[in-house]
């Protein structure tokens, strides 16, 4: 059990550098604006005089490792700078937006799970049935939808053509109040209140945007699982548990399945990638009020701060998913402790 | 009355290229308490009989004709659900590469466990002490503490104990051992054979032994049953079929078996056995090595691979290195190959330190020529892109003058000096059979006429029949071209044929040194009787065999 | 002799590795189609400009947003543009910066792989340590801050692009590198006489090909879906410039009143060519590799 335990405290270390690589891009990101930051930052009807004064509040005279060490303290204490067109600091604007992507990306996810994961394990059973067909279709295809034309598509099928689908236009139509912040997750929320009537309007509102974030993890997923249980059923150990006589179930289950799904967990890191990467289309296309869309608004004005501070939290958002997905893999692969010894 | 019958059984597999018969109507009994082995090389069918047996057969494998019966039972009758019943409860099945037939994430108990409940022989009370019990009755020590252990923690030879655990763990009447000890260091081998028998007389079992080696049959074995290209040649008890035998293949595994008090030219049949060829020793040093040490930087602090090693070869002399893995023999012959730059020591090669040159410079150093290597796996020692001549040829183009023609017709003739036929050159690795790549290896090594030849265990991937031509080749072309050995081997037995000094090694140290005949017959070192006493012991043959095919 | 040789063997690699190849193609005509597929695809890329019925940036306004008809045959926007014509003259553009995407990661990526595996040590762990902070970020959004920083421009996506991809190659070669570089024939080309660049560069670089040439034809895919979604939230590509991803942006504002034809069909080619690529790699997995077929 120490050796879980130092196990853990050594892959939240090793977080540690990679954590200081994406602080250290995204000031070089920073840095590497078009032009002169300072000029940027006062403003059209700026001045020599304003733009060296802001020069000197922004420590753009000082050298770079100094420059970096400001903004690495700013990060530290969460400033991301301030937005120009919201006129707020940018970490506030992302807090604020931050549940609405969360409870987008997380439905989707659990969803595509739901579905991805058992069609996967069938079509591996089951090489040449239907469901080993459908595999395959989905997966092929899956992978090749862009995100924003199934959204668009999913749009015109469910909302003008069959009229069931609110209009994609935010988390809860007008009509409805928003429920009292708990989590920031309205279906959370809204339950929490007792407020059916708004929970069911929210969930009508997630539900294109988290089937078009769904199907497009649903083809690494299931691809993966199937892979992963084809290997896994493939090996010697399966073998030797035939030889004894144990039942489909148990092969399939305690042996087959538990082995095939640390590869699917690796695999949702990537997942996760694109999810995350998806969900800014996403979010534009469904006009979702998450840090997506916030970003995308943001480029539109070039609001460099905003769009900085947007990928800055994503990346930290995506280390702290890894992290957990390392975790839960330490978890359930007892060698992994054996390593770190 | 026989526990198992088989009666003109015939498997076939469906391939690319069509139906593929690898088992062509065999029959063979297993009485009650009996030990039956079943030997063959690769490709014989021997596996593919004992999976059909368990109804076990891979994708694309069907039984297409015959009888298998158990007990009565008619098991190519018998439904799924009732094989599931038989296996592990009545037939029992252990494999070769233990490690990989353990669910790696599962601990070793609670597999154990999984049969227990399967088959009903325990209870959820009783569970756990029955695992227990059952990795006792394997002779594992603390068995309380492995129960909760994963295969990665337990050496090869322990998983094997486990997996064997599995099998018996709930009485099976008989137990199929698909190559138990392929794998295995050979003091393993020999102490998961010795509990392997034991256990079967102490609950009266019948077993299965499938091998391709024909010693360890013969030694463990009530019977053998021959089988060459899924057919079976010749059955009988294992002393008579070993000292006797009637078919002709039989005759050439028993000859090719190495054995004590055999040359390697009587593991030939009679007819290919040339005279001896003369060797030219000079009492002159030529590789001289010492107190070398090997420390590599592990994860957990500093390995030391080899621990101060020192010996001589001298011009024309043919030396073995003996070891189990992890001896430290690889890591020497890597560093005299001047692939691997030692910690400390030196390599004097006609007197010269040869690792004063750094590895990674060697390759354009003037004495590259002078000492090549053949390895162990000779399909991996091959560019999966060139063809047997670029292979061959490649030595050449690096290392000689010579011009594209000269190489042309200098790989021509190398193949010929090795007995590969000359239309094979076109071909790549994968289409040549493993005596072909072994013959490609040799070829490749002696091209550039080196005067020193390390031999990785040239053989050990090669069935026995093989290895006899290919070691026979190796003596040819050493008084031919009067080279110098290193053979390095985990087996005594080989070595003895080849060479005529013998290093014994161990955890980094030479524990053992001298002739090869003296250190065979009176060896000194307690070590080096462990690893002869663990080899298997084939019959002494009563009648030579030469004489009795004469 | 024991080791006869068997006659089944084709004589030449060559020839066997066409039977392979055919053989895939016949048990497999799902590849054969995704060859044809990419003939397709070639072919507007190289002719398209020279075979679109209309100017594919000349308004009229007069014939706005009218649903497809035979003089239209997907439509017109609502400038009045041919669709069909902006459609086929965006393949070579979206092509275009794919590949050149995917050729610099190739390049930089195996170099960096090669390196890395090869030689190991320091310079691996270096290596090791950037690319770990490029996949850190979530790929799209690390595209989005580059090209954000760097300048909205068309070459700045294909750099975007092309920095996020590097990392796959670059393990990808790591991994086939190392394997190989304890493995038998290396050794054996050092005792030849071999230099290590030599042998990493003819013995085992080579050998790595087969799995990166899959990897290349699913990144393809995946390349052009990146450049379209930057270029669907106002990145790189400017109107009134005919590209796939901008042109589903332009079409999705028109979806809500049922026109639906301005954000379809440029969908559907950008669906097209995506799957194309995917189909390809697929199908040369099976070709290079026929057991790692998932």
């Amino acid at each position: 059990m120490t050796g879980r335990l130092a196990t853990v405290g050594l892959r939240i270390t090793h977080s540690i550098p990679v954590i200081l690589g994406v602080v250290v891009v995204s000031f070089l990101l920073t840095r590497a604006l078009p032009g002169d930051p300072a000029v940027y930052f006062a403003g059209p009807a700026a001045d020599a005089a304003s733009i060296a004064q802001i020069r000197t509040a922004l420590g753009l005279d000082k050298p770079l490792p100094e420059q970096f060490l400001i903004y690495a303290t700013d990060v530290l204490r969460g400033d991301f700078g301030q937005s120009i067109s919201t006129g707020q600091p940018v970490s506030e604007d992302l807090a604020n937006r931050l549940p609405a992507s969360l409870e987008l990306t997380l439905t989707a996810l659990l969803l595509s799970c739901a579905i991805a994961i058992p069609i996967g394990v069938l079509a591996a059973t089951r090489p040449g049935s239907a469901v080993d067909h459908l595999c395959r279709i989905l997966v092929t295809a899956g992978v090749s939808l862009p995100t924003f034309f199934t959204g668009v598509v999913l749009i015109y099928v469910f909302y003008y053509l069959l009229g069931i689908a609110p209009s994609p236009l935010g988390r809860l139509d007008f009509i409805y109040i928003e429920p009292d912040h708990v989590t920031g997750f309205y279906l959370i929320d809204a339950a929490i209140a007792g407020d059916w009537e708004t929970w069911l309007a929210a969930l009508k509102q997630l539900v294109l945007p988290a089937v078009t974030l769904a199907l497009f993890t649903l083809a690494p997923l299931a691809r993966m699982t199937r892979a992963a249980m084809l290997s896994a059923l493939s090996s010697d150990y399966i073998r030797t548990a035939r030889a004894s006589g144990l039942t489909d179930n148990k092969v399939l289950f305690t042996y087959a399945f538990r082995n095939a799904l640390l590869p699917v967990i690796t695999t949702l890191g990537m997942v996760f990638s694109f999810t995350l990467g998806a969900n800014v289309l996403v979010e534009k296309v469904f006009a979702w009020p998450g840090i997506g869309s916030y970003a995308v608004e943001a480029l539109v004005v070039s609001d460099y701060a905003a769009v900085q501070g947007f990928v800055l939290a994503m990346a930290l958002l995506f280390v702290a998913l890894n992290l957990i997905i390392d975790l839960t893999y330490s978890m359930i692969d007892p060698r992994i402790g054996f390593e770190a010894k | 009355m026989s526990l198992v019958s088989i009666k003109d059984l015939k498997v076939s597999f469906k391939t690319r290229r069509g139906n593929v018969q690898a088992v062509r109507g065999i029959s063979l009994e297993v009485a009650k308490g009996e030990v039956l082995g079943i030997v063959g090389e690769s490709g014989s069918g021997k596996s593919v009989t004992s999976y059909a047996l368990m109804r076990l057969l891979d994708k694309g494998g069907s039984i297409s004709g015959g009888d298998l019966s158990y007990g009565g039972i008619d098991l190519k009758a018998a439904s799924e659900n009732e094989m599931k019943d038989l296996r592990g409860r009545e037939i029992s099945m252990i494999f070769q590469n233990p490690r990989a037939a353990l669910n790696p994430i599962r601990k070793v108990g609670h597999q154990i466990e999984d049969v227990l409940c399967r088959h009903a022989k325990a209870t959820r009370s009783n569970v756990r002490s029955e695992a227990i019990k059952a990795l006792e009755a394997v002779k594992i020590n603390d068995a309380e503490q492995r129960y909760d252990a994963y295969p990665f923690e337990l050496s090869g030879g322990m998983c094997q104990r486990v997996v064997i655990a599995i099998a018996l763990a709930c009485d099976p009447k008989l137990l199929i051992a698909d190559e138990p000890t392929t794998g295995l260091d050979i003091t393993t081998q020999k102490a998961v054979m010795d509990l392997i028998t034991e256990l079967i007389s102490e609950r009266d079992m019948s077993a299965l032994v499938i091998t391709h080696d024909l010693g360890l049959a013969a030694q463990y074995c009530d019977r053998i049953v021959v089988m060459k290209d899924g057919e079976v040649v010749e059955e009988g008890q294992s002393d008579q079929v070993f000292t006797a035998p009637k078919h002709q293949y039989t005759l050439k595994l028993v000859d090719a078996t190495p054995r004590i008090g055999v040359s390697v030219r009587e593991l030939l049949l009679p007819d290919q056995r040339t005279p001896f060829p003369e060797l030219k020793k000079v009492d002159l040093p030529l590789l001289e090595v010492r107190d070398l040490t090997k420390t590599f930087q592990g994860k957990s602090g500093p390995v030391h691979a080899v621990k101060g090693v020192s010996f001589t070869v001298k011009k024309g002399q043919s030396v073995g290195l003996v070891g189990e893995s992890g001896c430290g023999k690889s890591t020497t012959s890597s560093i005299l190959a001047r692939l691997l730059d030692p910690t400390s020591g030196e390599v004097l090669f006609n007197g010269e330190d040869l690792s004063k040159t750094p590895a990674r410079k060697f390759s354009r150093d003037p004495r590259r020529a002078s000492i090549q290597m053949v390895f162990q796996d000779a399909t991996d020692s091959f560019n999966p892109r060139h063809t047997a001549r670029q292979i061959i040829g490649e030595p050449l183009a690096r290392l000689t003058q010579m011009a594209r023609k000269q190489r042309r017709s200098r790989v021509e003739e190398l193949a010929v000096l090795v007995g590969l036929p000359v239309k094979l050159l076109d071909r790549f690795p994968h289409q040549l059979s493993g005596g072909q790549k072994a013959r490609v290896g040799i070829a490749r090594a002696i091209a550039v006429e080196p005067e020193f030849l390390i031999l990785d265990e040239p053989t050990a991937a090669l069935d026995v029949s093989i290895q006899a031509v290919v070691l026979n080749l190796l003596v040819d072309l050493r008084a031919r071209l009067g080279l110098s050995f290193l053979f390095v081997s985990h087996d005594l037995h080989v070595v003895r044929l080849l060479c005529d000094e013998v290093i014994v090694m161990k955890e980094g140290k030479i524990v053992e040194a001298g002739a090869a005949e003296q250190v065979m017959t009176s060896p000194t070192h307690a070590y080096t009787r462990t690893l002869l006493s663990a080899a298997p012991h084939p019959p002494i043959l009563t009648v030579p065999t030469s004489s009795a095919a004469e | 002799m024991t080791d006869v040789v068997s006659n089944s063997v084709p004589p030449t690699r060559n020839h066997g590795a066409l039977d392979h190849f055919l053989y895939v193609l016949r048990s497999n005509p799902v590849t054969l189609l995704a060859f044809m597929m990419l003939a397709v695809l070639l072919v507007a890329a190289l002719v398209g400009p020279a075979i679109t019925p209309y100017d594919p940036l000349t308004s009229n306004a007069a014939i706005a947003l009218q649903p497809p008809s035979l003089d239209h045959w997907f439509g017109t926007d609502n400038l009045g543009r041919d669709v069909f014509s902006r459609v086929i003259v965006a393949t070579r553009l979206d092509l275009a910066i794919s590949v050149a995407a995917v050729a610099l990661s190739f390049v930089i990526g195996s170099l960096l792989g090669s390196i890395a595996g090869y030689w190991g040590g320091w310079l691996d762990s270096v290596l090791n340590r950037l690319f770990d902070t490029i996949m850190a970020f979530p790929l799209f959004v690390l595209a989005m801050g580059i090209v954000a920083a760097l300048g909205n421009t068309v070459e700045n996506i294909v750099y975007a692009t092309a920095v996020i991809n590097i990392p796959f190659y670059a393990r990808l070669v790591r991994a086939e590198v190392n394997i190989r570089r304890e493995a038998g024939f290396t050794q054996a080309a050092k005792l030849s006489g071999n230099s290590d660049i030599r042998v990493l560069a003819l013995h085992i670089f080579p050998n790595a090909l087969p799995p990166m040439m899959v990897q290349v034809s699913l990144n393809l895919g995946w390349a052009i879906l990146n450049a379209a979604g930057l270029s669907f939230i106002g990145l790189g590509v400017r109107p009134p410039t005919a590209e796939w991803g901008i042109m589903v942006a332009e079409g999705a504002n028109f979806i809500v009143s049922g026109e639906w034809w301005l954000a379809l069909f440029p969908g559907l080619a950008l669906m097209f060519a995506v799957f194309t690529f995917n189909l390809l790699g697929d199908g040369l997995r099976d070709i290079v590799d026929p057991r790692q077929r998932t």
